[in-house]
């Protein structure tokens, strides 16, 4: 029970810093994202603000030999830098630069009642369930 | 440069370094929200409430910051349905198959120091700068 509180307040959390960011603004992120244009470093600050935290921060947690409510901690596994890594994120970008939005933000986005964040979260799920078709192996 | 917002996005960033680092600390969990949208249907039954409650946080993350300040931020308009559509739908393919998106490598994987999320990041902020510059500077896709 306590470990869904501590997971539902970390997502209000962070929902709440990326409405006060404005990140839930696609027009912000496209005008990071325009360097030869109308450029806004903002989204580079809102990174080096969750990077000044976190990264002091996991640097500490990790030394633990476990998360306090769970088991072990669920870190990503993989560490190689591989073809597929560099083409799914090539791809994520230019669909990142299509829209203006990353997954965050399009679920945030749903509390402005925004219908551009209900057709990115349909989108995604699409994208993700033919990505599930074609490399899953059964 | 145009509405830059430093003090906001600084502060709106340590915000979410804060919400990541509570996610690792009590529950050992990493705040990759494409792996937590993704694993809502893929990931085993009894680890899907958790993604729940998280994707629920972040709605209500949101709406309590517009419900403290309103008109914070104001929905977009206008903008065109199809580039929303194909774009969403790449987002959601790029994230599988990389493996994360700006939260799960941009943020968490960078505090880890992990050169697989550095390269992932750095490729996705080149391609995005990429794209937006061809369809705002070489088409005429939008304004």
């Amino acid at each position: 029970m306590k470990t869904y509180a501590i997971t539902f307040l970390s997502g209000i959390l962070f929902g709440a810093g990326l409405a006060l960011s404005h990140m839930i603004d696609p027009n912000k992120v496209l005008n990071f994202l325009d360097v030869t244009g109308r450029w806004d470093p903002s989204l580079l600050f809102v990174m080096i603000g969750a990077l000044a935290v976190a990264m002091a921060a996991f640097r500490i947690i990790l030394k633990r030999p476990a998360p306090l409510w769970s088991g072990s901690f669920q870190l990503p596994q993989k560490t190689a830098i591989d073809p597929k890594l560099i083409f799914g994120a090539a791809i994520f970008g230019v669909g990142w630069g299509m829209s203006g939005y990353c997954p965050g933000p399009s679920v945030t986005g749903l509390s402005l009642l925004s219908r551009e964040s209900v057709i990115m979260v349909l989108a995604i799920y699409s994208g993700f369930f033919v990505t599930h078709r074609l490399l899953d192996k059964p | 440069m145009e509405n830059f917002t430093p003090y906001s996005a600084l502060a709106g960033g340590a915000l979410i370094g804060i919400a990541s680092a509570m996610l690792l600390f009590f529950n050992g969990r990493i705040a990759g929200i494409s792996g937590i949208m993704n694993g809502v249907f893929f990931a085993p039954k009894n680890d899907r409430t958790w993604r729940l409650l998280f994707l629920a946080g972040l709605v209500a993350g949101g709406g309590l910051l517009q419900w403290l300040v309103p008109g914070f931020n104001v929905p977009r308009q206008g903008y065109p349905a199809e580039l929303l559509a194909i774009g969403g739908f790449l987002v959601g393919v790029g994230t599988r198959i990389a493996n994360g998106c700006v939260s799960g490598h941009g943020v968490c994987g960078i505090a880890r120091l992990s050169i697989r999320s550095i390269a992932a990041t750095l490729t996705f902020i080149a391609a995005g700068m990429l794209t937006v510059y061809v369809i705002r500077h070489l088409s005429e896709l939008t304004a």
